[in-house]
């Protein structure tokens, strides 16, 4: 690693004042972006870290129904206090890493990384939930922006996720073995006005909404009503763990399958 | 350079540290517990699986910085008052759970873990969570074994094959 200082701010406006300095660089868990410090892909001149702001972290039911998730809450803790509110989006928090990852890394840190192949994303897109920032709120829609890239701004905090919770919910993950992200997850979610349905891992345009799928399970929500759907390969990622075509079928069969849990 | 101050398995302890020294390095080089292993220093073994503040965390993907005021366990920490093998350790030990023994601390940290949250796990529970812990040499069966038998279960049946 570069030699570089750390700071651990305990409130979001010191953190973001940190943030405002050249070559400062926010650090959540630390699980994506220690190991590529460790391989010199990044060289910020100080790290901020996000851990120690109390504001930051936990899990609680906000008056509108939504559950909301402070950005530097632990996967683990999202798994342990999201279970009664939202099973499904804390059964997806339950899968990411290892236990270990899952005691550092955080949601706010997944979603500013936007890993193609990474699990909250899903979550994000497929419920349509908010991202809060210091500065604003960012529809799930507008905030992904390819892979590794969002609508965030240089030192722009996700301080807090809001998820409308739906009627009923079910993430599908086929892992890659090796890495545990997702080869192709699919987050499906049924709400009064339609259902969702959002694939990450998949596309070299990193998570994206299946439209064609969202139309005909909103009019009949069943794994039958997929049946005559195909995503098409153009676009979705090859790489040695599988080739395009390989990862668009899984998507449809990854879909019928979170239909059939949910 | 900055000072760093935690508690470690029960001592107030004191460093002066870099930003990029790592909570692994910090233990081994300058509290010199050599105990906590680093196997891939990729996040993906588990040989440095300490506890932070009760939690499981991998000392190679945490800073030294980030532990201020946190309480810290090692696999030092995980013996008797008198020095003798703590539960686990002596079931791991009992069972043949390790064999170059590299694997062995971080093996012993995360069944605390897991033991501490859920004190008869199944096997299958076992299994899963032992998920970012690599050995290369067991195969993992009397590792299994000895985390179930730590948890006071009749292991006979467990892993026979």
């Amino acid at each position: 690693m570069y030699a570089f200082e750390i700071e651990r701010p305990t409130t979001i406006a010191a953190a973001a004042a940190a943030l405002a300095h050249d070559g400062a660089q926010a650090l959540g868990g630390g699980q994506t972006l220690i190991p590529s410090l460790k391989q010199r892909l990044a060289s910020p001149e100080k790290l901020v870290s996000l851990t120690a702001i109390p504001e930051m972290r936990g899990v609680c039911l906000s008056d509108a129904g939504e559950v909301c998730i402070g950005g530097a809450t632990a996967h683990a803790t999202v798994a342990a206090e999201a279970a009664a509110h939202f099973p499904a989006l804390a059964a997806l928090a339950s899968h990411i890493g290892d236990p270990a990852v899952r005691n550092r890394g955080t949601i706010g840190g997944s979603l500013a990384n936007n890993d193609p192949s990474a699990c909250y994303p899903a979550a994000v897109l497929g419920t349509g939930a908010t991202i809060i920032t210091n500065s604003r709120s960012i529809a799930a829609d507008d905030y992904f922006d390819g892979m590794f890239s969002t609508a965030l701004t240089e030192g722009e905090i996700i301080t807090e996720v809001r998820f409308p919770v739906p009627q009923r919910a079910n993430y599908q993950k086929f892992v890659q073995p090796a890495s545990r992200f997702a080869l192709v997850g699919v987050f499906v979610a049924q709400y009064a006005g339609g259902v969702r349905v959002a694939v990450t891992g998949a596309s070299e345009g990193g998570v994206f909404r299946w439209a064609e799928a969202e139309a005909a399970l909103s009019a009949s929500f069943s794994a039958a009503a997929l049946e005559g759907l195909s995503v098409p390969a153009e676009g979705m990622i090859g790489d040695l763990h599988g080739t395009p075509e390989y990862r668009a079928h899984l998507v449809k069969v990854m879909t019928k399958r979170a239909v059939a849990a949910a | 350079m900055t000072q760093v101050s935690m508690t470690v398995n029960g001592k107030a302890v004191s460093g002066v540290v870099e930003g990029r020294t790592l909570l692994v390095d910090f233990l081994r080089g300058n509290l010199r517990l050599t105990g906590t292993h680093v196997g891939c220093d990729t996040s993906q073994c588990g040989a440095c699986v300490v506890h932070v503040d009760g939690r499981a965390v991998k000392a190679c993907t945490m800073f030294a910085l980030e532990a201020e005021g946190a309480q810290v366990r090692t696999i030092e920490g995980m013996a008797n008052a008198d020095g003798s093998l703590g539960v686990i350790q002596q079931a791991f030990q009992d069972h043949h759970g390790l064999q170059c023994g590299f694997c062995t601390p971080g093996m012993v940290m995360s069944a605390a873990a897991l033991l501490k949250d859920n004190p008869r796990p199944t096997e299958a529970e076992v299994r899963a969570h032992l998920e970012g812990n690599i050995c290369r040499c067991t195969g993992y069966h009397n590792i299994v074994k000895a985390i179930m038998a730590a948890s006071g279960q009749d292991v006979a049946a467990i892993a026979a094959e």
